[in-house]
C-alpha cells in the first residue's frame, strides 16, 4: 500500500505565548500596584474603586457559572444578601472584627452553597436559572421576617464600623479586602482553568453527554463551579456591606435583588461569555457607565439598555470576544495554541 | 442543460476542508450512486446541495439557475429535497403530522399523501402513531415519504440503509425501485457498496472530500469502485 | 381561617399567572428563548389601552380590539429585528437582548407616563362577586380571568394541533435544521411564535391593569411569579402552564391564610418543593450522583 500523502508539518501546541507571558505578567504587576492606591489616592477614588472590584467580583463568577459551566444563574444575589447579612450579624451582634467577619461570611456562603448545589444541580437550563432566583427570593423574605436582622426596614453595620475605624481607615481597609478579594478569586479561576478540570468544563460545555461518556465527573465539575461562585458571590456581598454599610432585604435596592442578576447578565455578556478577559472587561464598562453616565435615571437606563441590546445585536460574542476573534488574540494562557 | 450543475464546490466542517473543488453534473432522470468512506464529504456534500450548509466556494446551479445563496427552505420550493442522514424525525409528531409538513414546500405533484400510502403500505397503519415510537426501517419510510411530498425534482437520498436491519433495508429498497426506475433525478449516498451500483445510472466516489472516480454503472468494476473507496488508486 | 375560599381565590389567581405566562411559555418552548421582557411588554399592552380609553373614552373591553392586533404586529417585528440576530449568535444572547428591551421598554414607559400609578377601567363586572355561601365569595372579574386563560390555552393547543402552521410551529420547536429542509421558513415561524407571545401578553398586561394598579415599573416584579407558573408546569406545555399557574396561586393564597407575609413565600417554597419532587423523580428514585438528571 502506498503512502497516501506527504507527512503532515509538525505542530507545536503551546500554553503560554509572548504576549501573554507579557500580559499576564503586567496584570500581576498592576493588582501589586492597586494595593499602593491608599497611599496616592482620595478616599473618593478609593471608594469608586472598590465598587469597581466587587462589580469584577461578580462578573468573573457568573462568568465562570454560566460561560465555563453552562449554569445560567439569576438567582446569584442570594450569596451577595447571605454575605451582606453575615457581616452584619457577626459583627455587629457577635461584637466580631468587620474584617474577619467577612472572610468568615465568605466561608459561610461556601457552606451554604454546598448542600445549595446538591439540590439545585440536578435542575438545568431554564429551571435552574429561575429555581435560583426564587432560592434567593426565598433567603430575601426569611431575612425579611427575622426582626433581630432588621426586619422589612433593614441593617447596618455603621456601629461594627464606626465603633474601631475612622471613616478613612474603613475605606482603606475595605480597599484592600476588595481588591484582595479579587485578586484571590482572579487566581482561583485561573489555576482552575489551567488545571483539569478546566478542560473537563470545556468539554462539558461543548458536549456534556459525550463528555461523561468519556468519564469527565460532570456534577463534580459543575459543582466546584457552584461553590466558588457562591463563596465569591458571598466576599462581594460582604465588600458591599463594608461599602454602603446599611442594607435591606426587600425592594429593587435590596442585597437580595434580582437587579443584581441583571448587572451580572450585562457584564458579562457585555465584556464577552466564556472568556477570561470578558467580564473584567464587562465590569469596567459598566463602572464607567456608573460613573460617568448620564446622571438623570431615565437616560442612564435607556443608555444601558440601549448598550445591551447594541452588543447583542452586532458584537454579540461581547467586546472582549469581538477583539479575541479579529486579532486572535488572548492574553491569559488559559487555553492551548496550535503553532505550525 | 443539465438539472445540477456544482462548480468548484468547497464546503467546510468547522476547521476541516470537508468538500474540495467538486465539480459534477447531474442530469434529468438519472440516478446518481455517490459512494466513499466515512468521512469522505459525502453528507456534507449533500447538504451543501441542499441548502443545509453554507458552502465556502464555487456555485451550485439548478435547473439554469444560481441557487448558491439561497436557503434550505427556499430550494425546497424549488424542487430539491434531502432526506437526511439520521431520518431526522420530528419525534413527537405523529407519522401523518409528520408528512403534512411537507406541505410547506408549497409543490403539487404525483406524490400525495395517498400516493405514498400506497408506495409505503406499512406506513397506513401507522398514520396516528408518534414518530418515535417507530422503528427503524418505519421511520426511514416516513422520511422517504416525507420528502416525496414535496414533490421533488431532484431527490437526495443520504444512507437510507444506516443502522437498519437487512430485511429492513430490502424493504426500503424495494419501495424506492419503481422510483429509480422512473424518471425522476436522485443522488443516492450509500456505504454499502453492493447496494448503490446496482440501482444507479451512474457512480461517483468521494475521498477526502474531492471526488476520485465517476463512470457509468456498468461501465465500472467492483476493484475500480473499491480501489477508489480505499484511495488505493492514487499514485 | 378560610381555607376553601383561599383555595378558590388562589385557583382563580392561577388563571392570571397562566394568561401572563402563556407567552413565556410558547416563547420558550419554540425557541428556547427566557423572554427578559415579557412583563414590560404585557405593561406596553396595558399602557395602550390607557392611551385609548383616556383619550379616545373607549370602554377598555372596546380597546383590546386594537391593541391586540398591534400587539401580534409587534412581536413578529421584534422577532425579525432584534430575536432573531441574537438567537443566531448563542443561546444566551437573547437573554442580554431582552433585559435590554426590559429596561428601554421600562423607561422609555416612564418618560411618557411619568412614574405616576394608574388603574384601568374595569366596567360593571369589576367590582361585582358572586356570595355563593357564608363561606365561597366568587369574584366575577377574576373568574372572567380564568375563562380567558383557559379560552386562550384551548385555542393555541387547537392552532398546535390542527393547523398547519401549528404544526409547522412544532416542528420547528423540535427541529428547525429538518424543518427547512421541507420548505418551512423556521424564520417566519419564531416570528409567528413572538407574535402570539406578545399578544397573549398584552391581553394579560391589560386584565392585570383592570385588576389592580400598575406603574412602569410593575413589570419586572410580575414577571417571577409568571416564572414560576411556566417552571412548575413543565416548560413547553401550554396546559402545563395553566396547572402550574393554578398551584402557584393556591401555594399563595393558601400561605396569606396563616400568615399575610407569607404570601410570595408559600409559593416559593411550592415552587422549589414541586421542582425537586419531579426531577427526582425523573431520575428514576433516589440516586446518590444522579446522571443526566434534568428537570
Amino acid at each position: 500500500m502506498n503512502a497516501v500523502a506527504a507527512p503532515a508539518p509538525a505542530r507545536r501546541v503551546e500554553r503560554w505565548t509572548r504576549v501573554s507571558i507579557s500580559f499576564t505578567t503586567a496584570l500581576a504587576g498592576l493588582i501589586v500596584l492597586l494595593a499602593f492606591a491608599p497611599l496616592l489616592f482620595g478616599e473618593n477614588t478609593l471608594d469608586n474603586l472598590i465598587q469597581l472590584y466587587f462589580l469584577v467580583i461578580l462578573a468573573i463568577m457568573w462568568n465562570a457559572l454560566a460561560g465555563y459551566g453552562g449554569l445560567v444563574s439569576v438567582g446569584q444575589q442570594a450569596f451577595i444578601g447571605i454575605g451582606a447579612y453575615a457581616v452584619v450579624f457577626l459583627s455587629v451582634q457577635h461584637s466580631l472584627n468587620p474584617y474577619l467577619a467577612m472572610l468568615i461570611a465568605t466561608l459561610i456562603g461556601a457552606g451554604i452553597s454546598v448542600p445549595l448545589a446538591a439540590v439545585m444541580l440536578w435542575l438545568r437550563g431554564g429551571a435552574f436559572a429561575i429555581g435560583m432566583w426564587v432560592v434567593a427570593e426565598i433567603f430575601a423574605i426569611f431575612v425579611s421576617l427575622d426582626a433581630t436582622l432588621g426586619g422589612g426596614t433593614g441593617t447596618s453595620a455603621v456601629l461594627a464600623f464606626n465603633l474601631r475605624y475612622s471613616p478613612e481607615q474603613r475605606t482603606h481597609y475595605t480597599y484592600w479586602a476588595a481588591l484582595g478579594f479579587a485578586g484571590v478569586l482572579l487566581v482561583i479561576l485561573f489555576l482552575l482553568l489551567r488545571s483539569r478540570l478546566g478542560a473537563s468544563l470545556q468539554a462539558i460545555r461543548d458536549d456534556e453527554e459525550a463528555a461523561r461518556s468519556v468519564g469527565v465527573r460532570v456534577l463534580l465539575g459543575k459543582g466546584v463551579l457552584f461553590v466558588l461562585a457562591g463563596a465569591g458571590c458571598t466576599a462581594a456581598g460582604a465588600v458591599i456591606l463594608a461599602w454602603q454599610l446599611s442594607i435591606l432585604p426587600l425592594g429593587p435596592d435590596s442585597v437580595f435583588g434580582v437587579n443584581w442578576s441583571a448587572k451580572m447578565i450585562f457584564m458579562v455578556l457585555v465584556g464577552g461569555l466564556g472568556t477570561f478577559e470578558g467580564p473584567i472587561v464587562g465590569a469596567v464598562v459598566l463602572y464607567l457607565l456608573q460613573q460617568y453616565g448620564p446622571q438623570n435615571g431615565v437616560w442612564y437606563f435607556t443608555l444601558l439598555g440601549g448598550i445591551a441590546i447594541g452588543v447583542a445585536l452586532f458584537l454579540p460574542r461581547g467586546l472582549w470576544g469581538a477583539v479575541r476573534d479579529r486579532f486572535n488574540l488572548q492574553l491569559l494562557p488559559v487555553g492551548y495554541r496550535l503553532r505550525s | 442543460m443539465s438539472l445540477l450543475e456544482l462548480e468548484q464546490l468547497d464546503a467546510r466542517h468547522g476547521l476541516l476542508q470537508a468538500v474540495r473543488d467538486v465539480s459534477l453534473a447531474v442530469e434529468a432522470g438519472e440516478t446518481l450512486a455517490l459512494v466513499g468512506a466515512n468521512g469522505a464529504g459525502k453528507t456534507t456534500l449533500l447538504r451543501t446541495i441542499a441548502g443545509a450548509h453554507r458552502p465556502s466556494g464555487g456555485r451550485i446551479v439548478f435547473d439554469s439557475r444560481d441557487v448558491t445563496r439561497l436557503s434550505a427552505h427556499e430550494r425546497v420550493r424549488l424542487g430539491i429535497s434531502l432526506v437526511p442522514e439520521g431520518r431526522r424525525l420530528f419525534p413527537e409528531l405523529t407519522v401523518e403530522e409528520n408528512l403534512r409538513i411537507s406541505a410547506a414546500a408549497g409543490r403539487t405533484g404525483r406524490w400525495t399523501l395517498d400516493e405514498v400510502l400506497e408506495t409505503f403500505p406499512l406506513l397506513a397503519p401507522l398514520r396516528h402513531t408518534t414518530a418515535k415510537s417507530l422503528s427503524g426501517g418505519e421511520q426511514q419510510a416516513t422520511a422517504i415519504a416525507r420528502a416525496l411530498l414535496t414533490n421533488p425534482r431532484l431527490l437526495l437520498l443520504d444512507e437510507v440503509s444506516l443502522g437498519l436491519a437487512p430485511i429492513a433495508v430490502e424493504g426500503v429498497y424495494a419501495a424506492l425501485r419503481p422510483l429509480f426506475e422512473s424518471d425522476a433525478t436522485v443522488v443516492l449516498v450509500e456505504q454499502d457498496l453492493s447496494r448503490a451500483p446496482s440501482v444507479a445510472t451512474r457512480v461517483v466516489c468521494m475521498l477526502e472530500g474531492r471526488l476520485v472516480l465517476a463512470g457509468a454503472a456498468g461501465e465500472l468494476t467492483r476493484e475500480q469502485v473499491t480501489d477508489a473507496y480505499f484511495g488505493l488508486a492514487r499514485a | 381561617m378560610n381555607w376553601a375560599n383561599a383555595v378558590l381565590h388562589g385557583i382563580l389567581l392561577g388563571g392570571l399567572y397562566a394568561l401572563l405566562a402563556t407567552g413565556l411559555s410558547l416563547m420558550f418552548g419554540v425557541m428556547r428563548i427566557i423572554n427578559l421582557a415579557h412583563g414590560s411588554l404585557a405593561l406596553l399592552g396595558a399602557y395602550m389601552a390607557f392611551l385609548l380609553v383616556e383619550h379616545a373614552h373607549m370602554s377598555t373591553y372596546l380597546a383590546l380590539l386594537p391593541v391586540l392586533p398591534g400587539a401580534l404586529v409587534v412581536g413578529y417585528v421584534l422577532q425579525r429585528t432584534l430575536l432573531e440576530r441574537s438567537l443566531r449568535a448563542g443561546e444566551l444572547v437573547p437573554l442580554l437582548t431582552t433585559f435590554g428591551l426590559l429596561i428601554v421598554i421600562a423607561n422609555l414607559l416612564e418618560y411618557a407616563f411619568s412614574p405616576d400609578v394608574h388603574s384601568l377601567p374595569s366596567g360593571r363586572i369589576g367590582g361585582a362577586s358572586w356570595r355563593i355561601s357564608s363561606h365561597f365569595t366568587l369574584p366575577w372579574f377574576d373568574a372572567l380571568i380564568l375563562c380567558i386563560a383557559v379560552v386562550v390555552l384551548g385555542g393555541l393547543q387547537l392552532l398546535l394541533r390542527r393547523t398547519q402552521i401549528g404544526r409547522e410551529l412544532r416542528a420547528t420547536a423540535a427541529d428547525p435544521d429538518t424543518a427547512e429542509l421541507l420548505g418551512v421558513d423556521a424564520r417566519r415561524v419564531y416570528a409567528y411564535a413572538t407574535a402570539l407571545a406578545v399578544a397573549t401578553a398584552a391581553l394579560a398586561g391589560v386584565f392585570y391593569a383592570m385588576r389592580s394598579a400598575f406603574d412602569p415599573f410593575t413589570g419586572p416584579t410580575q414577571l417571577i411569579y409568571a416564572f414560576e407558573a411556566v417552571v412548575i408546569g413543565g416548560l413547553g406545555s401550554l396546559w402545563g402552564t395553566l396547572l402550574g399557574g393554578i398551584v402557584l396561586g393556591v401555594a399563595q393564597t393558601v400561605s396569606a391564610q396563616i400568615d399575610v407575609q407569607y404570601f410570595a413565600l408559600g409559593g416559593h417554597l411550592v415552587f422549589l418543593a414541586v421542582l425537586i419532587v419531579r426531577t427526582a423523580l425523573q431520575a428514576g428514585g433516589l440516586r446518590v450522583l444522579p446522571r443526566g438528571a434534568s428537570a
